[in-house]
C-alpha cells in the first residue's frame, strides 16, 4: 500500500471512531474525577489511563481502591474484568491476517472495547488495514488519557455525573453496538443467554464475575444453536 | 505531580493483567484451528461480550436505566450512533430527575 492510500485509510479510521470519542471524553472526565476523590493525583490518574487503557477495569479499581493501594486486589480485579479481552482478541485475531506479526501484537495492546467493536464492524464490510486500525487507536487513546488527567484536575468542579446522566454514555454506546451485530434469531439466542447469565451472576455473586459468565453463556448458546443446525442439514 | 510508589505498583499490576488478556486470545488462535462451528462461535463473541457488560445496567439497575436502554436501542435502528447515545443519556437524566 502506498503512503497516500495509507493516509486515506488512517483518516477513515479516525472518522469511524469520532462519535465514540465524543462519548468517551465525558467518561474519561468522570474517571478522573472519581480517581481524584480516591486520592489519586492527575499524574497517577493519567498514568493509569495510559498504561491500563481499559475503562471498565479502571472504574472497578476505583471502586475497590485502598490506601496504600493493594496491587493484588486491583490486579486481580483487572484480570477478571478484562478476561473478555481473551475472546475479543481471539475474534479480531482472525480478521487481521494482513497485519505483520509485530503489528498484530502491537494492535492488541490497544484493544479497548470501543476500538475492538469498530474494528470488528470494519472487518465485516472491508479489509481491515493497519492504517485504518491506527486511525481508530491514536485519537481515542489520546482522548482517554487527556480527559482522565483533566477530570482528575477539575475534580469536584464537574458536578455529579449521575445527575447529568453521563455515567450512561458507556452502556449506551454498547447498546448501539449490540444492535449492529444483530444477524437474526441465532443472535437473539446469544443475547438472551448472555444477558440472563450476566444478570443472574451479578445478583448472586459479588464482584465482576458477571461479565465473564455472560460472555461464556452467550458463546455456549452460539455453539448449541450451531450444532443444532449441523444436525439439521446432515442426514 | 506526585506518583505514590504503591499506586504505581498497583497500576503496573493492572496493566500487566490487561496486556495478558489482550495478547492471549491472539496466542490461543495460533494453536487452535477455527473451522465450522468454532468459526460460528467466534462470530458470536462480539454480541455475547457486549451484552454481558450492559445487561446489569439494562435489566437490574432501575426503571430509568431500563427505559433509557430501550430508547437507545430503538434509536440505534434508525439514527447514527452519536445521536442514539445522546438520546439515551438525555432520557436517563430526565427519567432520574422525575424520580424513576
Amino acid at each position: 500500500m502506498n503512503n497516500k492510500m495509507g493516509f486515506q485509510e488512517f483518516l477513515g479510521g479516525m472518522r469511524a471512531i469520532s462519535p465514540l470519542i465524543a462519548a468517551v471524553i465525558p467518561i474519561g472526565l468522570v474517571f478522573g474525577a472519581v480517581a481524584a476523590t480516591k486520592g489519586l493525583s492527575p499524574a497517577e490518574a493519567g498514568l493509569m489511563s495510559a498504561l491500563v487503557f481499559a475503562g471498565g477495569s479502571q472504574f472497578v479499581a476505583m471502586d475497590i481502591w485502598t490506601h496504600p493501594a493493594s496491587w493484588t486486589g486491583v490486579g486481580f480485579a483487572a484480570l477478571l474484568v478484562n478476561i473478555r479481552h481473551v475472546l475479543m482478541s481471539a475474534s479480531l485475531g482472525t480478521r487481521i491476517d494482513g497485519f505483520s506479526q509485530p503489528a498484530r501484537y502491537l494492535s492488541m495492546l490497544f484493544l479497548a472495547d470501543e476500538i475492538w467493536a469498530m474494528a470488528e464492524f470494519r472487518a465485516k464490510v472491508a479489509r481491515l488495514t493497519p492504517a485504518w486500525f491506527a486511525g481508530l487507536v491514536m485519537p481515542f487513546y489520546l482522548a482517554w488519557v487527556v480527559s482522565g488527567i483533566a477530570g482528575a484536575g477539575l475534580g469536584a468542579f464537574l458536578g455529579d455525573p449521575v445527575v447529568l446522566g453521563l455515567d450512561f454514555a458507556f452502556p449506551a454506546v454498547f447498546i448501539v453496538l449490540v444492535m449492529g451485530f444483530w444477524k437474526g434469531p441465532e443472535t437473539g439466542a446469544v443475547l438472551l443467554a448472555s444477558g440472563a447469565a450476566a444478570v443472574a451472576t451479578q445478583h448472586f455473586v459479588p464482584g465482576v464475575w458477571y461479565i465473564a459468565a455472560g460472555a461464556l453463556a452467550g458463546l455456549a448458546a452460539a455453539m448449541a444453536t450451531g450444532k443444532e443446525r449441523d444436525v439439521g442439514v446432515t442426514p | 505531580m506526585t506518583v505514590d510508589i504503591a499506586t504505581l505498583v498497583a497500576i503496573l499490576a493492572m496493566a500487566a493483567a490487561t496486556v495478558l488478556t489482550r495478547l492471549s486470545g491472539l496466542v490461543l488462535i495460533r494453536h487452535v484451528s477455527l473451522e465450522g462451528s468454532r468459526r460460528k462461535a467466534i462470530e458470536s463473541i462480539p454480541p455475547a461480550v457486549l451484552m454481558a457488560v450492559v445487561a446489569p445496567t439494562a435489566f437490574a439497575t432501575g426503571i430509568a436505566e431500563t427505559l433509557a436502554c430501550a430508547v437507545t436501542a430503538f434509536a440505534a435502528l434508525r439514527l447514527p450512533m452519536l445521536v442514539s447515545v445522546a438520546l439515551g443519556v438525555a432520557s436517563v437524566a430526565i427519567l432520574r430527575a422525575l424520580g424513576l
